[in-house]
């Protein structure tokens, strides 16, 4: 047992620490936040150089062939940044699914596009169902006259504004349980028939409605096993949920620490409210909720890349990583007081990423159901 | 990162669990705990003398300990292992005053001959120790005890009151601290001393539990002799001495693995007992208790190695051992009321009656588990620390 980082990993760390301090400063994150686009491209090449973009894409496919406890990591300072754009989208998401998915002219191509930072994708998975399981899909793909025609209304796609490429899923056959009738297609963000319409939400992080009105795409956009991809789906989405709670978690490190710094500078009666053990048995809760949700996600992401049985350790990191994000937002608000409800201080920007992230890949409602069916109730 | 433990580790783990699971098969009928069990029932007792014996016959008991005193020089995360395993199979056998909190203070700070004389015998199992720290007015506060011991040719006459001497009518000897220097700041005028238990000059009253359980006393000095000798340390160091335990595996390994087996026997209790028709299992609400209390006690377990991992790097690690204090005794509150709640009208029911759920174990821990939080430095105490020592805030 070493639980300590790896000197890489320390590395990482440090020079995402101070890269996200110097480009992506708070003013930058509001100016994101109320831009259409929502990320800087300046940044984003710098990240792509940076070699982050392929963080977790092997270098015979252009990238800087890291593992996925690095990418951990790099999502923490990303999170405690309030880092925009499509970082999780492209380099995280659609790269999970081309290196699962993708043949080799998919991986060839597309792979070596994020890893240089052309690529921009985004991923059209849920819909007005709102779930992350394979019967919420009602969007069909048909096979017509040599390409696959696909029908239907994706929601809650982040950076689908902004992508060349969406990887969408759809029902391509009608019978059968839904989770064998799945497939995965590349779809050319500039496909005649894609209507893409921006929704405002909580956290200002780019959803979109996609509506796929006919869309046409060739047969070789296939990604994966026709009808069979769904257990490709799910093991992304198991990464996806530990690479959500990473981002969580640094955010959950930020609001814990602007706190404690701000109770012990804030002066009322004569001293700072930080010597109020009132206010002291609060920040410890939240030290011991951050600081528990982060080990634990650590041990739910070593599970995962080492390829061990983790399903009931995923939901309870998940429910774990909201809670405690959740919490030490709120309470960070209250114990700012007034300044702290603001738009214009910080914890603003962490309470609403804090509500965003909490529900994305499982609530806590659903994780402990997760959790109930794995304990074989 | 690596969660991975050794083989060694692992065959070390199989060798505990290869035992504790036998012997868990001697247990008196209805035995589900082994705190209250052991100091509030003669059976219970026996129990634990006889898993005791059978711990010193292998000598598993000094397992921390230096090999030059006996011991194996085992290390944290093993002993969270042994603890967990230990604590799963709800073993009594363990002196859980003399081990952890004494014999730390004797390795420490004891002279060599303190050592060779009263090693052994925790090692031997000869000896059952009490606390006599605790007195009326000195709780969370401990160094403002009032017990007074005064210097008599080779000895020293101690007089006063103790509090909370958990065991103290099973034990053969208890280690207690005194006052030998009422003129000191309060820290510095405490000596720690060793003392048998049928010594004239010492009396223990019972302090009964809420539930009628005998674990607590009283205990009375009137003109207690003690020879210099069994001193522990120098005069006056003895607040010091009392600070060795915190080097001790404190990762609370074994609350965790003591509440997984609970959540096992609650969650099997869900399955198999049915309400409006339906198992238990089914109902939404119960569902979402358990898998709470469950995701806890995987986060637990997980900080308990995290602790025991710390503490291997650096034997000072204060704060996480805190937290896990914290957390680990606040879970078995929450594990037990839970359980109480989830049994409705049967969950009120003693030990003893033929309706009584799983021997009424959760009616007896609902309130037994109130003085874990207590115990030991209370919840408030633990976040105190957190904020003063992880966090910089300042003292109030």
């Amino acid at each position: 047992m070493n639980l300590d980082l790896t000197e890489e990993q320390q590395m990482l760390k440090t020079s995402a620490r101070d890269f996200f301090e110097k480009e992506f400063p708070k003013t930058l994150v509001r100016e994101m936040e109320e831009d259409a686009a929502g990320y800087s491209p300046a940044v984003w090449s710098k990240m792509a150089e940076l070699g982050w973009t392929g963080l977790i894409i092997p270098e015979e496919y252009g990238g800087s062939g890291f593992g996925f406890m690095d990418m951990v990591i790099l999502l923490e300072e990303m999170g405690r940044a309030c880092l925009t754009g499509p970082f999780f989208s492209t380099a995280v998401l659609s790269s999970l699914f081309l290196l699962e998915a993708g043949n080799e002219d998919q991986k060839k191509g597309l792979l070596a596009s994020i890893a240089n930072g052309q690529a921009i994708m985004a991923l059209a998975l849920t819909e007005p169902s709102a779930t992350f399981r394979a019967d919420g899909i009602n969007t069909t793909a048909a096979l017509d006259k040599g390409g696959y025609v696909i029908k239907g209304t994706k929601l809650f796609v982040h950076d689908a504004h902004i992508a060349n490429t969406l990887i969408c899923a759809a029902r391509t056959r009608s019978w059968g349980p839904a989770s064998e009738s799945i497939s995965l297609f590349l779809v050319d963000a500039s496909s005649a028939g894609l209507k893409i319409t921006p929704l405002q939400s909580i956290a200002d992080d780019k959803q979109n409605e996609v509506v796929f009105d006919a869309v046409t795409v060739p047969a070789e956009n296939l990604l994966g096993e026709l009808n069979g991809v769904w257990p490709v789906v799910e093991r992304v989405l198991q990464y996806s949920t530990v690479a959500k709670c990473a981002e969580m978690a640094g955010g959950a490190d930020w609001a814990l620490e602007a706190t404690v710094e701000y109770s012990k500078e804030r002066v009322q009666y004569g001293r700072p409210i930080g010597s109020n053990s009132s206010v002291q048995h609060l920040l410890a809760d939240m030290w011991l909720e951050v600081n528990m949700a982060k080990r634990y996600m650590y041990y739910a992401a070593w599970l995962l890349a080492e390829g061990l049985p983790c399903a009931m350790e995923i939901a309870a990191a998940k429910t774990t990583v909201n809670e405690a994000y959740k919490h030490a937002t709120r309470m960070g608000v209250q114990l700012h007081g007034g300044i702290g409800t603001t738009r214009d201080h910080d914890m603003g920007l962490y309470y609403r990423r804090s509500r965003q992230a909490a529900i994305l890949y499982g609530d806590s409602d659903y994780c402990h159901e997760v959790v109930a069916r794995q304990m074989g109730m | 990162m690596d969660f991975k433990f050794t083989p060694e580790q692992e065959a070390l783990r199989q060798e505990f669990v290869d035992f504790f699971r036998e012997e868990e098969k001697n247990a008196p009928d209805g035995w589900v705990e082994s705190f209250e069990a052991r100091y509030a029932t003669d059976e219970g007792w026996a129990y634990h003398r006889s898993v005791a014996d059978k711990l010193a016959a292998r000598n598993w008991i000094s397992l921390p300990w230096p090999r030059e005193y006996g011991g194996w020089s085992l290390g944290h995360l093993e002993q969270a292992i042994f603890n967990e395993v230990y604590s799963y199979y709800r073993a009594p056998g363990l002196d859980i005053w003399g081990l952890p909190i004494l014999s730390p203070g004797i390795l420490e700070y004891g002279s060599e001959e303190l050592k060779r004389e009263w090693l052994p015998k925790i090692a031997r199992a000869e000896t059952d120790w009490c606390q006599g720290w605790s007195e009326p007015n000195a709780g969370s506060d401990l160094a403002s005890l009032t017990t007074r011991a005064v210097e008599d040719s080779d000895d020293y006459v101690i007089n006063g009151q103790k509090i909370w001497t958990t065991g103290g009518h099973r034990a053969t000897h208890i280690f207690l601290l005194a006052r030998t220097d009422p003129d000191a700041k309060k820290h510095r005028g405490i000596t720690m001393f060793l003392s048998e238990m049928d010594r004239p000059g010492i009396e223990v009253k019972p302090l009964y539990f809420m539930n009628r359980a005998h674990v607590y006393n009283e205990t009375f000095f009137d003109n207690l002799r003690i020879p210099k000798k069994n001193i522990v340390g120098q005069v006056n160091q003895g607040w010091y001495v009392t600070m060795a335990g915190v080097n001790f595996e404190r990762s609370g390994s074994g609350t965790i693995a003591t509440c997984q087996r609970d959540l096992e026997d609650v969650v099997q209790y869900c399955k198999e007992t049915y309400r409006d028709g339906q198992p238990l299992s089914s109902h939404p609400l119960v569902r979402y208790k358990l898998a709470d209390l469950a995701i806890g006690l995987e986060a637990g377990r997980q900080w308990s190695y995290y602790v025991a991992w710390l503490q291997s790097q650096n034997p000072l690690t204060a704060v996480e051992p805190s937290a896990a204090k914290w957390f680990d005794t606040e879970v078995v509150v929450r594990l037990a009321t839970t359980a109480v709640e989830i049994m409705g009208l049967y969950g009120t029911l003693k030990a003893g009656s033929k309706w009584a759920p799983l021997y009424g174990k959760f009616e007896g821990w609902c309130q037994m588990s109130l003085g874990f939080t207590v115990a030991g430095g209370a919840t408030e105490i633990q976040k105190n620390l957190i904020a003063w020592m992880g966090m910089g805030l300042p003292r109030g």
